[in-house]
C-alpha cells in the first residue's frame, strides 16, 4: 500500500520538542568562536537629512570592538533599484545623508559580548535635520515632499493603465457599486526575527548562516550587495522559525554583517530584537483598492475595475511588484465578462513592503470578496447565491481569463456548496434572522469567500522548476538534496515520503539536506507554495530515474535481462519476474558505485488551488466587538500528499488571514512614528481569539505534476480574510451597515453601527 | 554575583551579572537553546521554563532570583528518543511547524496540565493566552494540549490521536474571550 | 532587550529591605515579582542603579484573616491569590481579578503588591483595590501606615508611597456572599483593559478611565438612591478623563465605560 496520501508524522519533530531547533541564533560552530556581535542604531525618525553623525562615546563603551557608519560602506558596488521600479530609489545599507523610515539603520555598532551591544548603542549620537514625513496616499501623490528629489516623483512603478477607464465598462448594468477597500499594512512577525553570523575563512570565502527561504537566492543577493563573485559565498540555512514571505534574499543588516566579518577579520552575528523585526523586516499588504462594481438585479455581474493604490514603504522592495499579481488575479474565479484593473506603486516614509503569506493574491481576493457583497447588498440577493450565479462552471482543460492567467483545473461551484454544506448555511441564516428579530446583544454575522489563487508560478527566466538529487547507500539509507527551503512545512518528511514510495526504503531512514549552496549550489527556495508541486516532484522524479539506473546494475549483477526485472518496493529489491529469490537489494547496487540521479521537473506552469471560506462571527451590539465562532473552509489544492501537513498549512494560513481582517494592523502615525513596535501593541492572534477550524477536503487534481497537487501553503490565508471581515459586516448589515474597513475592531465597528444609525 | 540553582536536576553554579535574564543563562551558560527569546515586552512565551514546577517567561526572570531553585527546560521532560506525554502527544497531532514557539508552548502545557489535568478547550487556549504561535493557527497545539490531557488521565495516548468529541469549534464550546466578568 | 546594569541586593527581611531603600534612595528599586518592573527595565524606560529582592522576605507573603479583614502578604503571587478559596469566600473580585492579569506565565511571578506600586490605571488589581474599598500597608523607618484605595492612587504610574516605604499587605474588607461583578474589555485576551469596570458593595472602579482607577462616583450616587444598574450605569463616564489611542477615542472608551459598568452591576458571566 502507497504511503502517499497518509499521515505521517513528522520525522524532524523529536529534536525540535526537546532539544529544541536550532536556528542561527543558535548555531554552534568552530569557525564562529571568538564572535563579535552587533547592534544597529536605527533613525527614530521617518525622514530626515543625517547632519552628523558621533560615535566616540560609543567607540570608548566597554567591550565595543567598532563602530561603523555608511561612510565606512563606500566600497561597497553602487547601489540599483529593485527592478521594475524607479531606478534613483534605493537603499543603502547604511543610511549616509538621509533617513527614509523609522528604524532605518544608520550606524552599527560591534561589540565583544551581546550584553554590551545595546549599552553602546545608546551612546553613538545622530543628529537629525527633520525633513516633512510623507505619509499616506493623498501625501504620496501630491508630492508636495518627494523621497526621493532625484527621482522628482513618489511614483515608484504602475502596471497597466492607471487612470484610463473604459467609458462604457459599465454599461447595460442596472446596478453599479463603489467602494474604497483598504487592505491594511501588517506585520508577518514569524517567532524567529532575523539574524545573521557570518566568517571569512582563509580561503577567502565566505561562510553565513542566515535564516532565509532559498539560499540560492540568498547568496545571489549577496554577492551583488557584497560586490564579490558568487563563487566565494557558501550560504548555510539553519532551522528558520516561520519567515512567510519576508526572509528572502539578504536584507540591508545581513550585508553589513558579513562586511563587518571581513573588515574585522573576525566571525560576526548578529540577532534582532522584536522592536526591530516589528519596524524593520519588511511588512506586508498596504493598499488600498477602488473597486467599481455593476450587474444586473437578477445577480449576475458584468462589470469590475479595480484601481490600486500600492505603498511601498520607503524603499521599493518585492511588495512593490505584487500589485501586477493582484491583477491577475483581479476577477477571481468569477466569469465576468468586463473587467479592468491599474496599480500606481508610491513611496511613503515607512518601513518598505515585501512579500507576506499571499503576497498580491490576498489582495485581490479580499476585495473582490467585499465588491460581491457589496453587489449583493445592492441588489438585495444572497451573497451565497451571488457567488454560485457567477462562478466560473468546471473545467478541466486550462481556462484563460481576460487577464491573462491559466487556471489549470477547477470546480468553484462544487467547492462553494461543499462549504455551505459543511457551515450548514440555511441553518445559520435561520439563526441569524432569530436574532435579528429578537433584537439580540449577541448578532450572528455569516462571511463567505470564494477563491482561486497562483502557486508555483515561474519567472522571466523559464517555466517553473526545481531540482532534486536522490541517492542511496550500501547501508539501506538514502539522503535526498532539494532546492526547496522548508521552514515549518515538513519537507523532511514529505520529500522522504515520496522517496520512500518509489525506492521502498523506510521514511525514518531518510536524510534531507537543503539550504547548503555548498551542497545544492541551485534551487527556487520555498514560497509562492511552490514545493511540492515542483520541489517534491523533483524528488518523485529523481527516484523514479535512480530505480532505472538501478535496474542496469540490477540486471547485471542478477545476469538477467533489464526488460525480466521487477522491482518489488517492499523488498527494495530487484527480483527476477516470477523467480523472487532471484534478487538484489537496492542498497546493494550502491556498493560499488555511488547510486544517485540528480534531476530537474519542469512544470508546464503555475496551478491555481482554489476553495471557499465561511466565517461565522458573533458581535456585541453593545460594544462593537466582534468574537470569531466558526471558520469552516474548503480548500483545494488537488491531490494531498500528507493530510496532517496539509491541514497544518491550511490551519496556519486561516488563522494569519483571520488575524488581518479582525485583529492585526501596523499603524504610524502621521509622523511616520510606528505606533505597533512591540507585541504588547502589535495585536498579533492569540489562541484565545479563533476557534479550532473545520475543514473540508476537496482535491481536484493538476496534470501539470505527477503529484496531482498545486500549492496549499497560501490558500488559507486567502480564503479566511475577506469570509472574516464579510462575517462582521453581515453582523450588523441589518442595522444599515454597508462596509466595515479592516481590521474590524470593536470601535471601528462601533462607530460604523453609530453612523448607520445617523443615516436611517 | 553568584547564584546557585538546580536545572534540570542538575546543581549549578555560576558567577553572573546582576542583570543576566534567566534565558540567556539557560542559554549562553548552559548551552540549553530549546527555549528561545521572540520578543522585548513578555508577551510571546517562546521562552517559558518551569520555575519550581510553575511555568514562568525566562526572558523577565533575572538568574539571581532563581537562586536556590529548581528549573526545567524542554530538554529536561524529555529527550528525542523518550519525550514526555505532552512532547509525544504535539507530535501525535502535529501541533508544531517551525517549531521556534515549541519548547515554550510545551512547557507552557506541561504546567498548565500540572494544575488542571482535564482542560476544557476554552481552558486549553486561555491557558496558552501567553504562548504565541505564527505557524499553526493554535488548532493542532490545543489538540496536542486536549490528547496529552486524555493520555494522563486515561493512560496512554490513543494510537490515530483524539477520538471523537474532541474540538469542534461549535459555537457552544467558546466563551466571549475577552469579556472577563462574574457574578454571583 | 537587556536592562541597564544595576547592582542586586537580596533583602531576608522587611526591615533590611526599608533600611536598604533608606540608603541607597533614589537609585534602588523594589524587585517582588519582577513583572511589572523587569518588562520596563528592559526597554530602559526604568534604570535604576540598584535592585533590591524581596521575593524571599517570608513576612511579606502570606494570606490570612484580621479581624473581619482580609490581609494579603505583598509578595503574594497573582496565581496564588487567584487560587486561594479564603479569597475566594472574603472577597470573590480580587481572586476573579488576580486571574485576568496578563497570562498564566505572568500569574507565576508577578505580585499583588508590585502590581499596586506600578499603579497602571490599566491594571485588574488596583481596579479591583479601589472597588473593594481596600487599603494598603506601607511602612517606612518612621514606621507603619495605613492608605485606603482611593488615596493610594495619586497619579499615572504614581502612588502614595514616601521615598523609602515598603508596601508590606494589602487589606480587603471581608464581605462573603457580597454580589460582584467584573468586567474586562480588551483586543485580545491577555491585554490591559482598554476599559474595565468593578463594582462591589455599591463601589464602582473603572481602568483606563483616568489616570489612576477612578471611582464612577454619579453612578454609584445614583445607585444608591434607587436608580437601577441601567440608569445608573448611564452616568458611569462623568468625571472620567480616558485617553485616546490606537484601540479607541475618547467616545467610545465613554462608551465603554457605560456598558461595562451596567454589565458587572448585573454580575453578568462572559
Amino acid at each position: 500500500m502507497s504511503i502517499l496520501g497518509t499521515r505521517v508524522l513528522r520525522t524532524e519533530d523529536p529534536r525540535f520538542l526537546t532539544t529544541g531547533g536550532v536556528y542561527t541564533e543558535d548555531v554552534v560552530d568552530e569557525r564562529l568562536v571568538g564572535a563579535c556581535h552587533l547592534f544597529f542604531v536605527r533613525s527614530p525618525i521617518a525622514h530626515a537629512r543625517i547632519t552628523g553623525i558621533d560615535v566616540s562615546g560609543a567607540q570608548a563603551a566597554p567591550g565595543v570592538v567598532a563602530v561603523f557608519t555608511g561612510a565606512d560602506l563606500a566600497e561597497l558596488p553602487p547601489r540599483k533599484g529593485f527592478p521594475m521600479m524607479n531606478q534613483e530609489m534605493f537603499q543603502l545599507p547604511l543610511a549616509t545623508d538621509t533617513v527614509r523610515f523609522v528604524g532605518e539603520p544608520v550606524a552599527v555598532v560591534v561589540t565583544e559580548d551581546p550584553y554590551q551591544g545595546e549599552d553602546a548603542t545608546e551612546l553613538v549620537s545622530v543628529d537629525y535635520d527633520p525633513l516633512p514625513a510623507v505619509i499616506g496616499y493623498p501625501a504620496a501623490l501630491a508630492a508636495d515632499t518627494l523621497l526621493f528629489p532625484a527621482a522628482g516623483t513618489n511614483v515608484t512603478a504602475e502596471f497597466g493603465n492607471p487612470g484610463k477607464k473604459q467609458d462604457d465598462l459599465f454599461d447595460g448594468c442596472e446596478a453599479v457599486v463603489t467602494a474604497t477597500i483598504v487592505n491594511q499594512r501588517v506585520a508577518p512577525a514569524p517567532m524567529e526575527s532575523r539574524g545573521a553570523a557570518a566568517v571569512w575563512g582563509d580561503d577567502g570565502r565566505l561562510t553565513a548562516w542566515i535564516p532565509n527561504q532559498g539560499a540560492q537566492g540568498t547568496l545571489g543577493s549577496l554577492a551583488g550587495q557584497l560586490g564579490v563573485d558568487r563563487k566565494l559565498i557558501r550560504v548555510i540555512t539553519p532551522d528558520v522559525g516561520g519567515a512567510f514571505g519576508a526572509k528572502f534574499g539578504a536584507d540591508p543588516e545581513v550585508v553589513v554583517v558579513a562586511w563587518v566579518a571581513r573588515q574585522l577579520g573576525r566571525p560576526a552575528r548578529w540577532s534582532e530584537t522584536r522592536y526591530e523585526n516589528l519596524i524593520a523586516m519588511t511588512h506586508g499588504r498596504a493598499q488600498e483598492n477602488t473597486i467599481t462594481i455593476g450587474g444586473r438585479r437578477d445577480g449576475t455581474v458584468l462589470a469590475y475595475r479595480l484601481e490600486i493604490l500600492q505603498d511601498a514603504g520607503a524603499y521599493p522592495r518585492i511588495g512593490a511588484i505584487l500589485p501586477s499579481l493582484t491583477i491577475l488575479m483581479a476577477p477571481g474565479p468569477y466569469a465576468i465578462p468586463r473587467a479592468e484593473a491599474w496599480a500606481k506603486v508610491v513611496v511613503t516614509n515607512t518601513t518598505p513592503i515585501g512579500a507576506y503569506r499571499g503576497a498580491g493574491r490576498p489582495e485581490a481576493t479580499a476585495t473582490l470578496e467585499r465588491a460581491m457583497d457589496l453587489f449583493a447588498a445592492e441588489v438585495g440577493a444572497d451573497p451565497a447565491e451571488v457567488r454560485r450565479t457567477n462562478l466560473l462552471p468546471p473545467f478541466t482543460e486550462p481556462h484563460k481569463t481576460a487577464f491573462g492567467a491559466l487556471y489549470d483545473s477547477g470546480d468553484y461551484v462544487t467547492a462553494l456548496d461543499a462549504a455551505l454544506a459543511a457551515a450548514d448555511y440555511p441553518a445559520l441564516r435561520r439563526e441569524q434572522a432569530a436574532r435579528r428579530e429578537r433584537g439580540d446583544v449577541l448578532q450572528l454575522g455569516i462571511g463567505l469567500a470564494s477563491y482561486v489563487e497562483i502557486t508555483g508560478g515561474g519567472d522571466e527566466s523559464g517555466p517553473p522548476s526545481e531540482n532534486a538529487t536522490v541517492e542511496v547507500h550500501p547501508d539501506g539509507t538514502a539522503t535526498i538534496l532539494t532546492g526547496t527551503s522548508p521552514h515549518g512545512q515538513g519537507h523532511e518528511t514529505a520529500w522522504a515520503m515520496l522517496a520512500s514510495d518509489e525506492l521502498g526504503i523506510p521514511v525514518d531512514k531518510i536524510t534531507l539536506k537543503w539550504g547548503d549552496t555548498d551542497l545544492v549550489p541551485e534551487g527556487g527556495g520555498t514560497g509562492g507554495s511552490r514545493s511540492l508541486q515542483q520541489g517534491g516532484a523533483a524528488v518523485q522524479q529523481a527516484s523514479q530515474e535512480l530505480i532505472e539506473v538501478a535496474r542496469e546494475r540490477a540486471a547485471q549483477e542478477l545476469e538477467a535481462s533489464a526488460a525480466d526485472l521487477v522491482f518489488d518496493v517492499d523488498r527494495s529489491a530487484f527480483a527476477v519476474a516470477g523467480d523472487p529469490d532471484a534478487s538484489v537489494p537496492l542498497a546493494a547496487l550502491a556498493r560499488e558505485e555511488r547510486l544517485l540521479v540528480r534531476t530537474v521537473f519542469t512544470a508546464p506552469g503555475a496551478t491555481y488551488p482554489f476553495g471557499t471560506h465561511v466565517a461565522v462571527t458573533e458581535v456585541d451590539t453593545e460594544t462593537g466587538k466582534p468574537f470569531l465562532r466558526r471558520l469552516i473552509t474548503v480548500d483545494d489544492a488537488g491531490v494531498v500528499l500528507n493530510p496532517l501537513l496539509a491541514e497544518g498549512q491550511r490551519h496556519g494560513g486561516i488563522a494569519q488571514g483571520a488575524a488581518q481582517a479582525f485583529l492585526e494592523e501596523v499603524v504610524y502615525d502621521a509622523d511616520g512614528n510606528p505606533l505597533t513596535a512591540s507585541f504588547a501593541d502589535y495585536p498579533f492572534l492569540s489562541a484565545t481569539e479563533v476557534p479550532s477550524f473545520e475543514l473540508t477536503d476537496m482535491a481536484t487534481p493538476t496534470t501539470y505534476n505527477p503529484l496531482g497537487a498545486k500549492g496549499i501553503g497560501e490558500a488559507g490565508t486567502i480564503g479566511a480574510t475577506p469570509a472574516v471581515q464579510n462575517s462582521v459586516v453581515d453582523a450588523v448589515a441589518h442595522l444599515g451597515v454597508r462596509h466595515i474597513d479592516m481590521p474590524t475592531t470593536s470601535q471601528r465597528v462601533w462607530a460604523a453601527m453609530r453612523a448607520a444609525q445617523k443615516e436611517a | 554575583m553568584q547564584v546557585k540553582l538546580t536545572v534540570n536536576g542538575e546543581p549549578r553554579s555560576a558567577d553572573v551579572e546582576p542583570r543576566l535574564l534567566l534565558v540567556h543563562y539557560l542559554r549562553e551558560h548552559l548551552g540549553l537553546r530549546a527555549a528561545n527569546v521572540g520578543c522585548d515586552t513578555t508577551s510571546c512565551g517562546a521562552c517559558t521554563v518551569l520555575l519550581d514546577g510553575q511555568s514562568v517567561k525566562s526572558c523577565t526572570v533575572l538568574t539571581a532570583q532563581a537562586q536556590g531553585q529548581h528549573v526545567t527546560t524542554a530538554e529536561g521532560v524529555g529527550t528525542p528518543a523518550s519525550m514526555s506525554v505532552v512532547q509525544a502527544a504535539f507530535r501525535q497531532e502535529h501541533g508544531l511547524q517551525c517549531g521556534f514557539c515549541t519548547p515554550g508552548m510545551v512547557m507552557a502545557a506541561t504546567s498548565l496540565l500540572a494544575e488542571n489535568p482535564r482542560p476544557t478547550e476554552t481552558q486549553v487556549r486561555e491557558g496558552l493566552e501567553g504562548n504565541f504561535c505564527r505557524c499553526t493557527g493554535y488548532h493542532n497545539i490545543v489538540r496536542a494540549v486536549l490528547a496529552a490531557s486524555a493520555a494522563m488521565t486515561e493512560g496512554g495516548l490513543a494510537e490515530g490521536g483524539l477520538s471523537g468529541g474532541e474540538v469542534s469549534g461549535r459555537p457552544a464550546e467558546q466563551a466571549g474571550p475577552a469579556d472577563k466578568a462574574a457574578g454571583q | 532587550m537587556i536592562p541597564a546594569s544595576f547592582d542586586y541586593l537580596a533583602a531576608s527581611s522587611a526591615a533590611e529591605a526599608i533600611a536598604l531603600l533608606a540608603e541607597h534612595g533614589d537609585d534602588a528599586k523594589l524587585l517582588a515579582g519582577g513583572h511589572s518592573l523587569l518588562p520596563m527595565m528592559k526597554l530602559r524606560l526604568a534604570t535604576p542603579e540598584v535592585l533590591i529582592d524581596i521575593g524571599r522576605v517570608e513576612e511579606l507573603s502570606g494570606i490570612t484573616t484580621d479581624g473581619a479583614d482580609l490581609v494579603i502578604g505583598a509578595t503574594t503571587r497573582h496565581a496564588e491569590l487567584a487560587a486561594s478559596a479564603l479569597v475566594a469566600e472574603l472577597a470573590p473580585l480580587l481572586a476573579h481579578a488576580a486571574a485576568q492579569v496578563g497570562d498564566p506565565q505572568i500569574r507565576h511571578r508577578g505580585t499583588i503588591g508590585g502590581s499596586l506600586a506600578h499603579a497602571d490605571p490599566a491594571a485588574d488589581l488596583p481596579m479591583a483595590l479601589v472597588a473593594l474599598g481596600g487599603s494598603v500597608v506601607l511602612r517606612g523607618p518612621d514606621g507603619t501606615r495605613t492608605v485606603g484605595a482611593d488615596d493610594f492612587f495619586t497619579g499615572y504610574f504614581e502612588t502614595a508611597l514616601e521615598p523609602g516605604e515598603l508596601l508590606t499587605a494589602v487589606r480587603v474588607p471581608g464581605a462573603p456572599g457580597q454580589a460582584w461583578g467584573y468586567q474586562k474589555f480588551t483586543r485580545r485576551a491577555n491585554d490591559w483593559a482598554i476599559v474595565g469596570a468593578a463594582a462591589a458593595g455599591g463601589r464602582i472602579a473603572l481602568a483606563n478611565m483616568g489616570p489612576v482607577p477612578v471611582r464612577a462616583r454619579a453612578a454609584e450616587e445614583a445607585l444608591a438612591g434607587g436608580a437601577s444598574p441601567a440608569q445608573a450605569a448611564e452616568l458611569a463616564a462623568e468625571g472620567t478623563s480616558p485617553g485616546e489611542d490606537i484601540h479607541a477615542d475618547r467616545a467610545y472608551r465613554e462608551h465603554l465605560a457605560r456598558v461595562l459598568t451596567r454589565r458587572a452591576l448585573d454580575g453578568q458571566a462572559g
